[in-house]
């Protein structure tokens, strides 16, 4: 009996994903745990093992299909015995066989939901699921050459947001290349929310009503003065959501000062002490931003009541305290999440944060490490910045925005003395944390920054 | 006066004029057409459609010569020279008949002469030297908002071998031989020379095509052209390319040609008769185009994409409005225009995807890119082929000489371009170009029911074969 191979789920909250690559082609052979294909959601590339052995009779998602339902059939596999061509052919026909059944190969939540979820047919190889299904514009159905539909494909745009200019409204592969252009391209409006989905955020998330159109914008510059780069997923889900933050969270801010001297004579003789290997490298090298977000989790523990997430019904008083890193990446950035970091030494939380920064940029990181948090570390002190006011990234309550160090002239005891301070700004969500809690909290985090021997305590 | 003021005016009444003038009509347009010489221009009277019926009268009369290869006899076949002329001449009158007959139709005033635009929206139409038809318009001036230009072309003449309409002809001339030549030297191999070539050899003429350029049909895929080449050669055809005319001698009856065959060597060669088919040229004199500053480039009117001239109100298509110069590219070109200037926002005529078709035996057809334009394109292409030996209905017919080639980007799956020689492929190609025009990538096509047994079943094997999938192969 062949097997299909299903979309797998890669978070319990995962509803669909891009097929961003195919590791095997059909006709090669699998065995357990081989890399197959790329998966892709709004923010990270996972690998698909397989969990089966035989041979890849077809391929039913094309490479490069967005918005794949999770346990929708992507391939056929050929068990040992069968005959691949005949396996191949068969596949054509819609899949009568139930989900829960083909073992899909990624989460152990798929399982679950594969039982309640009946595969969505497979129309044929000619039209490549959810990819030959663009979303209409309200009235049904929308039509578009298939070569535009390909060319659509591959450039990452939505067919239903390009405006046709075939017969009927027909979307050709003309208007393709000029969306490309950013002529005749829809807001993303229906295609970004649905794309929202995976992040936590609240569902309906729509773009500010009083933005002016794109092709109003556009009029402002004369044409062919600018570039037009469309935008791609993670591009839509940052501004998606920091409209959200900003349209739906109100708040404040509270700046303070942190001398770091002792800070910094502790990491140079932290990092002097570590052991080195026989290429002579450190064990560990800690930075400023791993106190900080030690310190961070600490004033946590601390002020517990600032641990905490908004949501209508009741507040969530979070157990542990985790905190999410801003890590820049081509193209964006993401927020990795340093669990129970009031717990873990410093060179564990440096070591974790070289590994989310290696992987995060090859895209590599998976939901769960990225999702939850209570609050967050933006620190563009190596950029320079005195000091800054972050956006709060939903759910958080909080986000701590890091400047620079510099050496100061501060009176102390009457003298003028040299010290090195550092300002940071707590961004607080005024629903959740009030402003004498969000200052005791601060004042929490600065004691850890500026007395870092509490932090070993 | 209301019989001198138009909305539209267009001049010349070949397949691309006549055409605009129903469609401007259709539209509502008050709507005029200027001939000087006979409604339905050179291709009704002098080209596309003449030739046809001469091709047709050598296709049955091949035929009955190798009738034995169907189990039929025909013993002691010959033909009437002069009948198979008239039946030509009889063809093209019934169409340029019907041209008339549409136009009364479509209540399109017939303007007989010789146009020159004396300045924005009017011209003015002299005596034309043949005699006009029952109901139309004569001399004068006219004037229109709208002014088409659709004089279409005439063969290039190239110095030494000018055309003297008895020894050295252009297609006038071998559209109406008082007799057959026994020799005949054809210079040129595009569509005009090779099916005149096809007709006087299958006829049983000794003919030598001579060509420039390295290959036969020089705007065809080279592989095709190579298939093409040694099934003329296999009839009897002498093929020279890389090679040039030089000299023409002419004596009372002959003429003597020399030809460098481009290798270095020379040779002379004395026949009846020299067709001269080196290409056309837009008719754009005579026209008052100068006065009206209207830009020209190499003999041709530069328009836009929907026609327009860089004069206001003046417009041009077809032959004259630049290559390809094909009667199915003008009438398309001239509907386009006429429905721009009515406001209907045609999109301009996509020349990529514009057919192209010879008839000598075997056919050639062909649209889109050949293989070697994609490759300087630098596009990355996947190429499918199936010949007609692969084929029942081809085997049957006796036809199994052929070829079919297609190209894919490699990308996106677009079909860039489709080539095929063999028998009735110019009836075949449509289907190809639909399917370019639509826009379907190898999937549909693959996906598409082709009924057996017949020859599209090759343009299937052919796109399977571009993807590894051939069946009958």
């Amino acid at each position: 009996m062949p097997i299909n191979i299903l979309m797998p789920a890669l978070s319990p909250t995962m509803e669909k994903g891009n097929l961003a690559k195919w590791l095997k082609k059909e006709g090669d052979t699998v065995k357990s745990g081989d890399i197959i294909a790329e998966i892709e959601t709004d923010k990270a590339t996972m690998e698909y093992e397989a969990v089966d052995e035989g041979t890849i009779a077809r391929i039913l998602v094309p490479a490069g299909t967005a918005d794949v339902a999770v346990n929708a059939p992507i391939a056929v596999l050929a068990v040992e015995g069968e005959v691949v061509t005949a396996v191949a052919d068969a596949a054509v026909k819609p899949s009568s066989k139930p989900a829960g059944e083909a073992k899909p190969a990624a989460a152990p939540a798929a399982a679950g939901q594969g039982a309640a979820l009946a595969p969505a047919p497979v129309p044929s190889p000619s039209a490549p699921p959810a990819a030959a299904a663009p979303r209409s514009n309200g009235d049904g159905r929308q039509f578009a050459s298939p070569l535009a539909r390909r060319l659509a494909k591959e450039a990452g745009i939505d067919v239903g947001r390009i405006e046709g200019s075939g017969p009927h409204g027909r979307v050709v592969a003309r208007d393709v290349e000029a969306a490309q252009q950013g002529k005749g391209l829809r807001p993303a409006g229906a295609a970004a929310a649905s794309a929202g989905k995976a992040a936590p955020a609240p569902s309906a998330a729509p773009m500010p009503a009083l933005a002016p159109s794109d092709e109003a914008v556009k009029a402002l510059y004369p044409e062919g003065s600018y570039d037009f780069v469309p935008h791609d997923q993670m591009r839509r889900i940052i501004a998606q959501r920091l409209v959200v933050a900003k349209q739906t969270i109100p708040h404040f801010y509270l700046t303070v000062t942190c001398t770091i001297d002792g800070l910094l004579a502790a990491r140079e003789a932290v990092n002097a002490a570590a052991p080195k290997d026989k290429d002579g490298k450190p064990a560990w090298k800690l930075s400023v931003n791993d106190f900080v977000i030690k310190a961070l989790a600490m004033g946590l523990k601390t002020v517990p009541d600032a641990n905490v997430t908004w949501t209508e019904a009741g507040m969530l008083k979070h157990k542990a305290a985790d905190v999410a890193v801003a890590v820049a990446i081509p193209g964006g950035l993401i927020t990795p999440v340093v669990r129970n970091a009031d717990a873990k030494s410093l060179s564990a939380i440096s070591a974790e944060m070289k590994d989310f920064a290696t992987r995060a940029r090859a895209r590599r990181l998976k939901p769960e490490e990225y999702q939850g948090g209570a609050t967050a570390v933006s620190n563009l002190g190596m950029y320079g910045i005195e000091e800054f006011a972050a956006v709060i990234n939903p759910p958080h309550a909080t986000i701590l925005a890091v400047g620079t160090a510099a050496q100061v002239p501060v009176v102390q005891n009457g003298k003028i003395e040299i010290a090195t301070q550092m300002k940071i700004t707590l961004s607080t969500d005024h629903r959740a944390v009030d402003g004498a809690l969000g200052a005791e909290f601060l004042g929490a985090v600065k004691r850890f920054i500026e007395n870092p021997v509490m932090m070993v305590v | 006066m209301s019989d001198t003021s138009f909305d539209v005016i267009i001049i010349g009444s070949g397949p691309g004029g006549y055409v605009t003038a129903i469609r401007s009509a259709q539209l509502g347009f008050k709507t005029a057409i200027v001939e000087k010489s006979h409604l339905g221009g050179i291709c009704l009277n002098w080209g596309c459609i003449p030739t046809k019926a001469l091709l047709r009268s050598a296709e049955i009369y091949h035929y009955l010569q190798h009738a034995d290869v169907y189990g039929l006899k025909a013993d002691n076949v010959t033909f009437d020279p002069a009948a198979v002329v008239k039946r030509s001449r009889g063809v093209s009158k019934r169409l340029a008949d019907g041209v008339g007959f549409l136009m009364k139709k479509n209540k399109v005033s017939v303007i007989w002469g010789a146009a020159t635009l004396e300045g924005q929206g009017k011209i003015t139409v002299a005596a034309a030297k043949t005699e006009a038809p029952k109901g139309t318009l004569g001399p004068g001036s006219y004037q229109a908002k709208h002014i088409i230009v659709a004089t279409g072309a005439r063969p290039r003449v190239l110095p030494g071998l000018e055309p003297d309409g008895k020894l050295v002809w252009t297609y006038f001339e071998a559209m109406v031989p008082e007799k057959m030549p026994k020799s005949l030297l054809v210079v040129g191999s595009g569509a005009i020379g090779i099916e005149f070539a096809s007709f006087y050899r299958t006829m049983g003429a000794d003919v030598t095509v001579v060509e420039v350029l390295p290959q036969i049909l020089p705007v065809e895929d080279a592989e095709i052209a190579a298939f093409a080449r040694k099934q003329l050669e296999k009839q009897g055809l002498k093929i020279f390319t890389g090679a040039k005319v030089t000299k023409l001698d002419k004596q009372a009856d002959s003429v003597t040609a020399t030809i460098d065959d481009g290798k270095g060597g020379t040779q002379t060669l004395t026949v009846d008769r020299v067709i001269s088919a080196v290409g056309v040229v837009g008719n754009v004199e005579n026209l008052g185009l100068e006065k009206l500053g209207v830009k020209t480039d190499r003999g041709c009117i530069v328009i836009d994409g929907l026609g327009k001239t860089n004069v206001p109100g003046l417009y041009a298509i077809g032959d004259v409005a630049g290559p390809p110069m094909l009667a199915h590219k003008a009438e398309h070109e001239g509907v386009v225009c006429i429905e721009a200037i009515k406001g209907l926002h045609p999109h301009p005529l996509d020349k990529a995807k514009i057919p192209g078709c010879t008839y000598c035996t075997p056919q050639i057809a062909s649209v889109g890119l050949t293989e070697a334009k994609a490759k300087e394109q630098g596009l990355d292409i996947r190429v499918g082929k199936f010949p007609f030996a692969g084929n029942g209905k081809a085997i049957a017919l006796g036809e199994d000489q052929g070829l079919i080639k297609v190209i894919f980007d490699k990308k996106t799956g677009q079909l860039l371009g489709a080539h095929m020689v063999g028998a009735e492929v110019t009836e075949l190609i449509q289907g190809y170009v639909v399917a370019m025009t639509l826009e379907t990538t190898e999937d549909e096509l693959m996906h598409t029911v082709f009924p057996h047994p017949t020859l599209s079943e090759m343009m299937k094997e052919a796109v399977l074969d571009a993807y590894g999938r051939v069946l009958n192969m």
